[in-house]
């Protein structure tokens, strides 16, 4: 149970970080909005479009240390499975 | 003689019809216009943009002096890449978007005024109201008269187009938004720039 909630942890981690790179890194806050922008050649006009996009940002990335955070904190008031029950069920 | 009278009086008519103001409106069908907005902040610069532009404006372009006008945002219609953001944007704390529904703009006076073909530059005194409080302000702002244009734009209306940007900066401290809270995590300054278009069907 221990090293379980240490493995989910640290997949957490793992997982957020590779997400947030292959998102394009972003430095800013998370965004689920972007904007597009949109020429209007009759006016000259530049318009701005919002379209629904998922973009991770370090808040993103907080909240997934955090998560591991209170992941490998509880592991630790897990106790470790002893050898000696170990070998009690098999005896 | 009576012919000659009647053909000159319909000249001036004309005439007159020509150089009368025309009103613009600027509910924009193709939802280009909008109004950008930018707020500087310690780990990203806040931008966003309001795409809820309407009102009318009265231009003359044998006078483009003389132009008046009222412009309104709709507070709810701004829009800011992060959604906590927005929320605490349009919340009591902040614009207090249920209780002011709107932002707006009223012209009172053109100075400086230059034109240059179809395009005329001058700064624009008005009152400006965020957020219940209306201070003036003066702005520069460029205007650009695009005669029979509308029906590239929107197809089969005739008309005219008139296309107005303007950069300017407000202080939110000026308009009861958290004055002087919060000054380092959103700048006291808000730079607006509004780019729109307004119609003139004929």
């Amino acid at each position: 149970m221990k090293r379980t909630l240490r493995m989910i942890a640290l997949a957490l981690v793992v997982g957020a970080f590779a997400f947030w790179t292959a998102a394009g890194a972003n430095r800013g806050w998370t965004k689920t909005r972007v904007p597009k922008k949109i020429a209007d050649a009759v006016t000259g006009l530049e318009g701005i479009q919002w379209q629904d996009k998922f973009v991770p940002g370090v808040d993103f990335l907080g909240a997934a240390l955090l998560g591991a955070g209170v992941l490998t904190g509880v592991s630790l008031f897990v106790p470790a499975k002893s050898k000696g029950s170990k070998n009690q069920s098999k005896s | 003689m009576k012919t000659k009278f009647t053909a000159l009086a319909l000249a001036t008519v004309a005439g007159m019809g020509l150089a009368a103001p025309q009103t613009f409106d600027f509910k924009d069908p193709k939802g280009i216009n909008n109004a950008g907005f930018k707020l500087d902040a310690p780990l990203e610069s806040i931008n966003g943009s309001a795409s809820g532009v309407y009102g009318t404006v009265t231009f003359d372009p044998e006078n483009p002096g003389a132009t008046k006008g009222r412009i309104t945002v709709a507070t709810s219609s701004l829009i800011v890449p992060n959604p906590l953001q927005r929320q605490h944007m349009l919340g009591d704390k902040w614009l207090d978007a249920a209780k002011f529904p709107t932002i707006v703009f009223e012209s009172k006076e053109f100075k400086n005024v230059q034109t240059t073909g179809d395009t005329t530059t001058a700064d624009v005194t008005g009152t400006f109201t965020l957020k219940g409080v209306s201070k003036e302000l003066t702005m520069p702002v460029k205007l650009t008269y695009l005669k029979d244009k509308l029906s590239e734009r929107v197809p089969n209306q005739k008309g005219d187009l008139l296309v107005i940007r303007s950069n300017f900066s407000i202080k939110r401290s000026d308009f009861n938004i958290n004055p002087g809270q919060f000054e380092d995590k959103v700048s006291d300054a808000i730079e607006i720039n509004l780019s729109i278009a307004g119609a003139s069907p004929k």
